[in-house]
Formats: structure tokens, C-alpha cells, sequence
């Protein structure tokens, strides 16, 4: 009860300072600006119900560009440590470079996919798929190699081939770091959606932030953050659940 | 047990035709080396089909070694293994099956699933394959635990699953590379009577490694002492009462007693 109660309590705290201070204008003078810039939790929420159905319409534009990514990701990260998994030669020659790889800025390359992929949908997911196929293809290339090697060596006396080993033992091996991998990409992916909106489109609550934050509408920015954290939760407990009911050995 | 075990004659769950009943091992002139460390020099052993060989040594003398190469899960740097007249570590792999020290059971499988693992590799359905282990399950004393996860099962429990799976592998040739080193001293007692009724049901052609002499001549026909690195035969010994059904009358008999001292001094002889 106190793992749920303590943390309730302190954000109910902080959202109530932020309220006394944003209303009282105290916020609005420490940071030298009009208190209209400067909402308040109440005004957020308020916004959050006079744009319920603008801010809904960007929302499913964007869970979209998330989800649709997100799984691409995996799939490709997936498939991607399994064969590197297979072949020693692949991984030698890869496993370096992706781990390298992830040290370049996707975001930064984003209007490059713009470019290439134009204003639909494409380069949201192209942005959010690499963004979650790093984390995804290291933590499952190193969960397949966490493998005790005496359980292959058993499998091997009892008459396994290569891909009944994998399948057998290195698969659920891994399916724990698989999931942790998937955390980390389902925190990046609504970033990188956001991040794939504002290099260029002309729906999502990315689009709607530039658009808002452009007018001063900073209520309905916040409001649009919101959104997003809830869709970001939504994804992680989602991934908490799989765990739960998959992984049932741990 | 033995008495609840052994009459069973024929096992349902071994498929047929899988090589002669009995299948011998014979080590000739073994030498292994990794790199620049010599493992084994020149070892010769001998078990007869159906003989149980138990094979013990100072620690880190290569034993391991030795039964990962008798199963062919390694190719010898020298000399020639033999399982019957499969001499290449494919076909020793095809009549050897491995008990590591440690169980491996797969958490994620039940008990049956884990013990039913070399069927469903070679290809047997799921449902098949539960049956024929869940005759073994019945016969050795583990009915009702078929669906029971390993987590949830004792070390004494884990190690007869993990037996039972290299029994239903249906080889001819058995490897244990010390399967009761992580048990406590009386459930290790209880699992040495247990795998001798089960051996004594279930006859195949055994090579034991264990550091524990006692367990050596009480589950073995011959007992090989082995050197410290790099390893070879200091001294062969018979058990004189090999599987008996009570072990503990059999370990206290004056008889087992003088050649447990003789197998400790060759063991200290070797270790220097």
C-alpha cells in the first residue's frame, strides 16, 4: 500500500505547489513573465477538457506513428540478434557497429528522412522504429548470449540441432532482456514520433505542441504533454503486463 | 525401491532400434590439451556394456574434460574414444547422453516437459512425448509432479528430473559428471539408492565423475583413480557389492570400507 500511497502523496504535493504558485502568479514573476504564460495545473486541466476532441483527433495520429513504429522496431531488433545470434561471422562483422551506431543522433538525421520519405507517415515511423530497434536488438543479442553454455552442451547430447536450441533454451533466456530492451524503446518511442512531427507534418500532438507553443496557447502545450506521458504509460504497462503473464518462471 | 521399480521389464519410452542393448566404451592412448595446458596424457579405460565405470580424481584434473570428450562433445588432441564402433564425436554424441553437475533444468518447462526434452527434439508431439516420460515418471517415484515447475521442486527432486531426462534420451551410454555434488549429505544418500534401482531397472553402460569415493564404489562396478593434471589412471579398483539395495548396510561393510581406504590413498598418491 505505502509503494503506491508515498508516491500519489508527493505528486499530489507537487502539483499542488506548482497550483499556489502558478496562480498566485509567484512562478510567473521568479521567471520574469506574463502569467499567462505560466499555467496552472487547474488551467491545463481545463484545457485538457475544452480540446478533449482536437487534442484526441492528434492523439490517435500520433499513437499511431508509436505503436506502428514501435513494433517495427521490434520485429526488425528481433530478427535482426537472431541472426546475428546464428551466425558468428554476421556478428562479428555487426555487433560492433551496432552498438556504435546507437552514438549517432536519430533525431538529428530526421529532416534527412523527410527528405526521403515525405510528409506522411513514413518518417515518423521511420524516426521511431531506429529509435526502439537499438535498444531492442542489444538487450536481445546479449539475452541469447546469457546462455549457460553446459545447457547448450546438454541439448546437444540430447539430440537438439542449432535451431532446437534456440528455441527451446536461448529464446526464453533472452525473453526477459527482450522486455527490458522494450522499456527502454517505449520510452523513446512517443520522443521520437514528436520529434518526426515537428521536422515536418500537418497532424499529431507534436504538430499541435509547434503549432500551440507558436500562439502562446501554453496551457493546451502542457495539455499535449500530458497526453503524451499517458500514452507512454499506457505503452509501458502494457509491456509490464506481457512480462508478467510470459515471463512466469521469474 | 528396487523392488517397486524392477519389475518392470521392457521401458515403453525408449524408441526402438536405438543401437545393440548394451554398447561398451573404450579409451585408448587419450591426450587432450588446450593450448599450451596438457588436460589428459595417455589414458586408458575400459567399461563393459552395461559396466558402470565411476571415475574420481583431485579437483581440476580433467575429469570433466574426460566425459565431455567420451560424449562427443569434444574431439580428443590424441589417442581414440570408442562407444561400441562409433569412433567420430557424432556418432559418440548419438549414443551418449550428458548429465551436467549442475541440473539445467529449463525453468520455463514443467517437470515432465524438461524430462520429455530429447523427444520432442527429435521430433515426437508434445502429447506423445508426455506420455512415454510419464511412464518413467510412475516407475522411478515421481508421479504427481509431472506438471510441477522446477523451481518449485528440491535439489533431490531436480537431480531425478534431470536423470530422467538423460534416460529418456534412450542412449546407450550414460555420462554423469558429479550429479549429486550440490546436495546435502543425506538426500545426496537417498538420491545414490534411487539411481542405483533406477540403473538396476533401467540398465545402460554408466561413467561416473565424482569427488566422493564413497559414491564411486557404491554405484560403480570399477572405480579408475585419477592424477592431478595432467590426468591419467593411477590405480583401477573393483567394488565389492556394486548397487546393492540397502547402501547403507553396503558402504559400512568391512569389505567397502578397506577398499574406500585404498582408493583414498591412491587419491593422495595421485594428487602430489
Amino acid at each position: 500500500m505505502r509503494r503506491v500511497l508515498l508516491p500519489a502523496a508527493l505528486l499530489v504535493a507537487l502539483i499542488g505547489v506548482w497550483q499556489v504558485a502558478a496562480s498566485t502568479g509567484a512562478l510567473a514573476d521568479l521567471l520574469g513573465l506574463e502569467a499567462f504564460l505560466v499555467p496552472s495545473p487547474a488551467e491545463i486541466a481545463s484545457a485538457l477538457w475544452e480540446s478533449r476532441s482536437l487534442l484526441a483527433e492528434n492523439a490517435w495520429v500520433t499513437l499511431r506513428e508509436i505503436v506502428l513504429g514501435f513494433l517495427i522496431g521490434l520485429a526488425v531488433g528481433l530478427g535482426f540478434a537472431v541472426v546475428l545470434r546464428l551466425s558468428t561471422t554476421l556478428r562479428l562483422a555487426f555487433y560492433p557497429l551496432m552498438v556504435a551506431s546507437q552514438a549517432i543522433p536519430i533525431l538529428v538525421i530526421a529532416p534527412v528522412l523527410v527528405v526521403w520519405f515525405g510528409f506522411g507517415i513514413g518518417p515518423k515511423l521511420a524516426v521511431v522504429a531506429l529509435l526502439c530497434f537499438f535498444p531492442i536488438a542489444v538487450a536481445t543479442v546479449d539475452g541469447l548470449r546469457s546462455v549457460d553454455p553446459q545447457a547448450t552442451k546438454m541439448m546437444r547430447t540430447l539430440d537438439a540441432s542449432r535451431q532446437q536450441v534456440m528455441w527451446r533454451v536461448e529464446a526464453p533466456t533472452a525473453l526477459p532482456f527482450v522486455f527490458s530492451g522494450a522499456r527502454i524503446a517505449a520510452a523513446f518511442a512517443p520522443i521520437g514520433a514528436v520529434f518526426g512531427e515537428w521536422v515536418g507534418a500537418d497532424s499529431g500532438l507534436g504538430h499541435l505542441i509547434l503549432q500551440d507553443n507558436a500562439q502562446l496557447e501554453t496551457a493546451r502545450v502542457f495539455a499535449a504533454a500530458v497526453v503524451l506521458a499517458a500514452i507512454a504509460l499506457g505503452l509501458y504497462g502494457i509491456l509490464a503486463l506481457a512480462e508478467r503473464r510470459i515471463v512466469t518462471w521469474r | 525401491m528396487s523392488a517397486e521399480t524392477g519389475q518392470f521389464a521392457a521401458d515403453p519410452s525408449l524408441p526402438a532400434g536405438q543401437g545393440p542393448p548394451g554398447v561398451g566404451v573404450a579409451v585408448r592412448g587419450l591426450g587432450h590439451r588446450f593450448g599450451e595446458l596438457e588436460a589428459i596424457a595417455r589414458l586408458d579405460l575400459e567399461v563393459p556394456a552395461q559396466g558402470a565405470l565411476g571415475l574420481v580424481g583431485p579437483s581440476g584434473c580433467g575429469k570433466s574434460t574426460l566425459l565431455e570428450l567420451i560424449a562427443g562433445l569434444q574431439q580428443p588432441s590424441a589417442g581414440e574414444i570408442a562407444l561400441g564402433d562409433s569412433r567420430d564425436p557424432a556418432g559418440r554424441l548419438a549414443r551418449c547422453a550428458f548429465m551436467p553437475q549442475r541440473d539445467l533444468l529449463l525453468p520455463w518447462l514443467t517437470a515432465i516437459d524438461n524430462a520429455a526434452l530429447a523427444l520432442r527434439n527429435r521430433g515426437v508431439r508434445r502429447a506423445a512425448a508426455r506420455e512415454q516420460a510419464g511412464h518413467l515418471f510412475k516407475r522411478f517415484g515421481l508421479g504427481g509432479f509431472e506438471r510441477t515447475r522446477p523451481a518449485e521442486l528440491s535439489g533431490g527432486m531436480r537431480q531425478r528430473v534431470a536423470f530422467l531426462r538423460t534416460l529418456v534420451a534412450g542412449k546407450p551410454v550414460l555420462a554423469l559428471d558429479e550429479p549429486f555434488a550440490a546436495l546435502d549429505a543425506i538426500t545426496r544418500a537417498e538420491m545414490q539408492a534411487w539411481l542405483a534401482a533406477a540403473l538396476g531397472a533401467d540398465p545402460r553402460t554408466v561413467v561416473l565423475v565424482t569427488h566422493d569415493v564413497e559414491e564411486a564404489l557404491y554405484l560403480s562396478d570399477r572405480v579408475a583413480v585419477l592424477s592431478a593434471r595432467p590426468a591419467r589412471v593411477v590405480e583401477q579398483l573393483s567394488a565389492p557389492n556394486p548397487r546393492a539395495s540397502d547402501r547403507d548396510a553396503a558402504v559400512t561393510d568391512p569389505a567397502f570400507v578397506a577398499v574406500r581406504e585404498q582408493a583414498l590413498a591412491a587419491l593422495h598418491g595421485g594428487a602430489q
